[in-house]
């Protein structure tokens, strides 16, 4: 009965490059580059406006396209798939608003930054912080401790 | 070796290369030089490297090399280095790596570090990739950070001691009483977490679900001041407050009010605010909605809310969102043989839904469509899924086919209506069709002896149309076959008939033969067919004679053996000829389908549902097309068992009532229950019909050990060959067949034949055998069945 919200997210542009994996759930290596290769072969070919939900194997996919990069996350069986839509939307959000207009570049030089965000809004495949302004902040102070560069003292 | 370049220049550098090789290239030098920075010690640029690898690694590159490298950033002092480390030990490592043993001492000083964004790093980690053995050792301290005044690590311990539970649903207790604090959080972050904690614990364990019920008061006001609480921009999407937030609430208490009365009441009027006051313009209205309908659904709501909540869903089918209209139909689906006639009022929105452009949903909208068929809306319903057949996208084409001829099954207003049905399917989507409806469809027409005359007619004329429909093409030549004289002679009360002569039908025999595109199998339909119209015409006889001639040289094995044996028919034994091609009888649905699912040819040692639901459902006998059974009569060979007066009757209606259950157990349900007379001497007589007897002694070998020996004889005045029995046994009982000492019995009692049987009877049950007896005599083949429900001697 275990009810994940989310399996993976991960983010690849029309040309099939993965620019970002996140896997919610222990998953090898082999599989990792099989569920890849299965989600680049499901979504690109859609055609736009259709649906956004798809089924495969026993997940259903949610994936939603932001200019040059589609986001496409895997749910289980009994996920609302709605508010999955509205988890992606979210995540777009929150990069925009660090990177100012964001873009597929920024996300490619500055991956890791993209890595840091998600982690200030989903962990473990639940969503952490339902405020955009929170995880905002977060981030701007953990970038600025990073940026002193300096040893952090220990208790 | 090269100096590095930092990450950016790398990342360039790599998208610059023109050629995969080329990028290969680059990606190796970097490796190179990053391999050799790890060697060295501590300078400045080592997080910009491990992120190269990292990058590396997304690209698909192979990067283990990197995992001991994270295990040392991870224990640096400084932020900027950890923040790297724990990045890739989330990318690189997972639990089955030996190097994730070593961040655990990591991870554990972490979490009590003093600044909250290294113990999120850590708390962060643990929830990604924690292994068992972690969680169990850092579950205390993550307790403890539950109880910490800070929302921000509040907030990430929540999430953390789910991933916990997760891994170690015991540690689910330790975590029951921070959990239940938390609910009096304000920060809607910590709130969340809070929700999504208990969720999972009262999911793993029914003790805990039953103390968190008194918290729904508690979750129906938190939601009560999302609902109706002024714009907050924090949490604000689209008009809607914290969405996130109302959706787990609203799954909680899914959870809570299951199977329960009294908490589905308390959250009774919440649920209808929250339907009626969403909005529902945006996608995060409706997703809001949704989780209230799949709530409603679940708990043990009042009916005005459930008719509320199907409404919803009624609204969403007329969407222009197509995600929205996808949503509606997949919880319909759900709901369809529940709320039957709630979702029958939205038939019409649904049916429309055929029509839409996107294959999912027409995919949702044909399973829907199906499944509302009902008695009373047959016909519109039929014409417009057979609307939608002949349009749809390949891939719902078998779908589409096999609902329709479940549906004109169950609720076929008239065998004619039924009749058309089916062949419209099989002209319009003809290669789609499975298998078993070629003889579904030759039985019932045989059945429908007052429509042979009309179905003849139209399968005559739909085989002109279109020869390449192979189901259509084969019934049409079994059906010229068994029917032609109706053709022939010209009249017809339901439709207009065809003036034909019996040239043209064998005109249209030999076009199927010929043709290119028939299969084997449609072959064979038609040579027999041929055959069958020699007793049924009068002229061409020799027509058909020089056409059977021919084919006894045709490459087709199958189609050369029919071939030779109609000739055969027609030389050796013209005598028999009009016996056997007469027209088949009307077929047994009910006594064919039992016979096939009771018979077992090994001991019924494991259930086997499936193989008897199958046989069942396709109730069907051999068709007429394979020739070979022609001599094998249908229902003359096999008879069904009747084993206790009393128990018998109650055992084939259980068969055919539950088929799932009845593969294995067919034997234990049967004569379970009389008293089993002890039988004073050792050999008994089980049975004796024709002048073949059957006599059975046993011996004990062991406690549960039993030898059977089963003696056969026959007294007439003919040998018999190919003397086989088979024997079932109840599930329990292990069986092993001996092979027997001969397999021909001569005339007058010349020899007998013996046959040990070794039984295991462990847990001692009611021992029954079930023997099937199998011979040829005379040329003809006998086969019986006996049941043994007593063994001497026991």
């Amino acid at each position: 009965m275990l009810r994940f919200i989310l399996r993976f997210l991960l983010l690849f542009n029309r040309q099939g490059k993965l620019r970002l994996q996140k896997w919610f759930v222990p998953t090898s290596d082999r599989e990792r580059k099989k569920v890849i290769r299965d989600m680049i072969m499901l979504v690109l070919p859609r055609q736009p406006r259709t649906c956004n939900f798809l089924r495969w194997k026993d997940l259903k996919i949610v994936y939603k396209r932001y200019a040059s990069l589609y986001f496409c996350a895997g749910l289980e069986e009994q996920d609302n798939e709605l508010l999955a839509l509205e988890v992606l939307h979210r995540y777009v959000e929150l990069l925009d608003k660090y990177f100012g207009n964001v873009c597929e570049l920024d996300i490619i030089f500055n991956f890791e930054k993209a890595y840091f965000i998600l982690d200030e809004f989903l962990m473990g495949g639940e969503v952490l912080e339902t405020s955009k302004f929170a995880v905002n902040v977060s981030m701007e102070q953990a970038d600025t401790l990073q940026e002193m560069m300096g040893v952090c003292c220990r208790i | 070796m090269s100096p590095s370049v930092p990450l950016q220049e790398m990342i360039r550098a790599i998208r610059s290369a023109r050629t995969q090789c080329e990028e290969r290239g680059v990606i190796q030098r970097e490796c190179a030089a990053i391999r050799a920075q790890f060697r060295q010690t501590d300078n400045g640029g080592r997080s910009h490297n491990l992120a190269k690898l990292l990058y590396v690694h997304m690209l698909g590159y192979p990067a283990h090399f990197g995992q001991m490298e994270c295990v040392r950033m991870i224990a640096s002092p400084r932020y900027s280095e950890k923040r790297v480390g724990y990045l890739g030990a989330m990318m690189l490592l997972d639990e089955k790596q030996d190097a994730s043993l070593l961040i655990t001492n990591s991870i554990k000083n972490d979490l009590s570090h003093s600044n909250q964004y290294v113990q999120s790093l850590a708390l962060c980690t643990l929830a990604c990739m924690g292994s068992a053995e972690m969680c169990r050792d850092l579950a205390p301290e993550i307790d403890r950070l539950l109880r910490s005044s800070n929302s921000y690590i509040k907030k990430k311990a929540a999430l953390c001691a789910v991933h916990i539970v997760r891994k170690v649903h015991d540690l689910g207790e330790l975590f029951v009483p921070s959990a239940r604090s938390l609910l009096s959080e304000k920060n809607h972050g910590v709130l969340h977490g809070a929700v999504v904690l208990i969720t999972e614990l009262c999911e793993r364990s029914p003790e805990t679900l039953e103390r968190f019920r008194k918290t729904v008061p508690d979750l129906v006001q938190i939601m009560k001041g999302l609902v109706i609480s002024g714009y907050s921009p924090d949490h604000d999407v689209a008009g809607v407050s914290d969405p996130f937030l109302q959706v787990r609430i609203l799954r909680l208490l899914r959870i809570l009010g299951r199977n329960n009365e009294a908490a589905s009441d308390a959250m009774n009027d919440l649920l209808a605010q929250v339907a009626t006051n969403t909005d529902s313009t945006k996608t995060v209205g409706n997703a809001v909605l949704y989780e209230t309908v799949l709530t409603v659904l679940d708990i043990k709501s009042e009916s005005g809310l459930r008719v509320l909540a199907v409404n919803i869903l009624g609204r969403f089918l007329l969407n222009n969102d197509r995600n929205i209209r996808y949503i509606a139909m997949t919880s319909l689906q759900k709901i369809v043989s529940t709320d039957h006639n709630a979702v029958q009022r939205h038939r019409g929105t649904i049916v429309d839904c055929l029509k839409d452009q996107d294959a999912s949903v027409k995919r949702r909208a044909l399973e829907l469509s199906l499944a509302l068929v009902s008695a009373s809306n047959i016909r519109s319903m039929m014409k417009e899924l057979l609307i939608f057949l002949s349009s749809c996208p390949p891939e719902l084409r078998a779908q589409a086919a096999s609902g329709i001829f479940n549906a004109a099954e169950r609720y076929a207003p008239s065998k004619r209506w039924h009749i058309d049905t089916i062949l419209h399917v099989l002209t319009t989507a003809g290669g789609d069709v499975r298998d078993e409806t070629v003889p579904n469809l030759i039985q019932l027409i045989t059945n429908t002896s007052e429509l042979h005359c009309y179905t003849v007619h139209k399968l005559y004329r739909a085989l002109f149309t279109d020869i390449s429909q192979q189901p259509l093409v084969q019934v049409a030549c079994w059906c010229i076959g068994e029917y032609g004289d109706l053709l022939l002679k010209g009249e017809c009360q339901e439709t207009e008939a065809v003036q034909v002569t019996e040239d043209d039908v064998l005109d249209a025999l030999e076009i199927v033969l010929q043709s290119h595109m028939s299969t084997p199998t449609t072959r064979g339909f038609a040579l027999t067919a041929t055959m069958k119209l020699s007793t049924r015409i009068t002229d061409n006889v020799d027509r058909i004679r020089s056409i059977v001639s021919i084919y006894g040289s045709c490459i087709d094995v199958e189609l050369q053996q029919r071939a030779v044996e109609y000739n055969a028919l027609f030389k050796k034994y013209d005598h028999m000829r009009a016996a056997v091609l007469e027209r088949m009888p009307v077929i047994q649905k009910n006594s064919l389908g039992q016979t096939n699912g009771e018979l077992s040819e090994e001991p019924m040692k494991e259930s086997q549902p499936g193989k008897v639901k199958q046989e069942e459902t396709a109730l069907p006998p051999q068709p007429a097309g394979q020739v070979v059974d022609l001599l094998d009569l249908l229902g003359g060979s096999q008879e069904p068992l009747q084993p206790g007066s009393s128990v018998g009757g109650s055992a084939s209606t259980q068969l055919t009532a539950a088929p799932s259950s009845a593969g294995g157990d067919l034997l234990d349900l049967l004569g379970g229950f009389e008293p089993t007379p002890l039988a004073p001497a050792p050999t008994v007589t089980v049975y004796e019909k024709n002048g073949v007897t059957l006599t059975l002694s046993c011996e004990q070998q062991s406690e549960s050990g039993l030898t059977v020996t089963l003696t056969a004889s026959n007294s007439t005045d003919s040998d018999i060959s190919g003397f086989t029995l088979q024997a079932a046994v109840p599930k329990s009982v292990q069986l092993q067949m001996r092979a027997p000492s001969r397999d021909s019995l001569p005339a007058h009692g010349g020899a007998k034949l013996t046959q040990l049987v070794v039984l295991n009877n462990p847990n001692k049950v009611n021992l029954k055998m079930r023997i099937r007896v199998s011979y040829t005599c005379q040329g003809s083949v006998v086969q019986d069945m006996v049941q043994v429900d007593s063994f001497p001697g026991l």
